[in-house]
């Protein structure tokens, strides 16, 4: 065995790499931003009922300077874009971004001159969630899709 | 007060303007007034102490293209004091569509009136402040207009983030605290 068993008191080895996603994906913060209904299922999702503190994101921050993660929850409308992507180049390294339901993702049923067409002309996404809204479970999922992500980024290439 | 009522009494304020009572379903008293004759008319409608319609419920438009005249300009009107309502409506041709403004006798007409040139591109004359008020400011075109295109795709427009040295950085800092004092 490792250095583990050559003392007695309990030790773990690690690499800095692996504590780092670790300390990463264990405390996603989320910055509150919702638009459309989409948001009240990401309310529901925070809440005890489905209580996403398990994964550690449940701090939703007011300030895009104290944020891991943007969940946009809803149809983004033009006159919109420009202040969701000044949000999101607030917000510090590294940073996610969660696509959350079918208006966000590709404008959903919302196919007209108002709305834009996908989040990911305006900001790079990370995990798309799909429905109509998506339940409290699948957002969750999402969330845990991007902690396998975050589990992967390998901090110097 | 039925409409025919409502009409003679304003025929007697405003004795230029053609006006015509309306059908409805809803039972609510309702004329078409005169292009020309639009702030007239609601001057007196907000004036004369037996209506004294003070209260500018909703002012909107719909567009009956391709009839022409093409749009219809709709007046909601409330009087508080005698609990009645009424429904004023006008008559824009399509090309060059414009109206006079009802914002110096009801301030909330200003608002809706830039929402239906927003919407519709009706202009309003001698509007205070004749600016969109949803699209966005450089929009082209005027989307509640039948003949306007639902569906069509334009980039978003969003600015990319300012970079700045620290130098710079130090120099806006103390650009800022000059200014404040």
């Amino acid at each position: 065995m490792g250095i583990e068993s050559e003392y007695e008191i309990p030790v773990l080895t690690t690499t800095v790499e692996k504590m780092v996603q670790w300390a990463r994906r264990s405390s996603i913060w989320p910055v509150t931003f919702g638009l459309a209904c989409c948001a009240i299922e990401m309310m529901a999702m925070s809440c005890s009922r489905y209580d996403v503190a398990r994964f550690g994101a449940e701090v939703f921050r007011g300030s895009p300077r104290q944020s891991d993660l943007m969940i946009i929850a809803g149809r983004l409308s033009r006159k919109m874009a420009p202040a969701l992507r000044r949000i999101y180049d607030q917000m510090p390294e590294p940073k996610w971004v969660i696509s959350m339901g079918a208006c966000a993702s590709i404008g959903g049923v919302f196919d007209n001159y108002a709305i834009v067409q996908g989040v990911d002309q305006v900001v790079p996404v990370d995990v798309y969630v799909p429905g109509c809204p998506p339940r409290p479970e699948s957002l969750i999922y999402g969330i845990v899709e991007l902690q396998r992500k975050i589990a992967q980024q390998r901090l110097a290439s | 007060m039925d409409a025919a009522a409502l009409v003679a009494s304003l025929q007697q304020a405003v004795p230029d303007a053609t006006l015509e009572t309306a059908a409805t379903v809803d039972l609510h008293p309702t004329f078409y007034v005169s292009h020309g004759h639009v702030s007239a008319v609601a001057r007196a409608l907000h004036d004369t102490s037996t209506l004294n319609f003070a209260f500018l419920a909703e002012l909107t438009a719909v567009d009956y293209w391709p009839r022409e005249p093409r749009f219809e300009v709709v007046y909601v009107l409330v009087s508080l004091q005698h609990r009645l309502r009424a429904r004023m409506k006008v008559r824009v041709p399509g090309p060059d569509a414009h109206l006079t403004t009802v914002s110096d006798i009801w301030p909330a007409a200003n608002w809706l009136e830039r929402e239906v040139w927003d919407l519709f591109g009706i202009a309003f004359d001698g509007h205070p402040d004749p600016r969109r008020l949803l699209m966005p400011e450089d929009w082209e075109g005027f989307p509640l207009r039948k003949d306007s295109p639902v569906q069509i795709r334009r980039p978003p427009q969003v600015t990319e983030p300012l970079q700045v040295t620290a130098d710079e950085f130090r120099q806006n800092v103390e650009r800022d605290r000059l200014a404040r004092e």
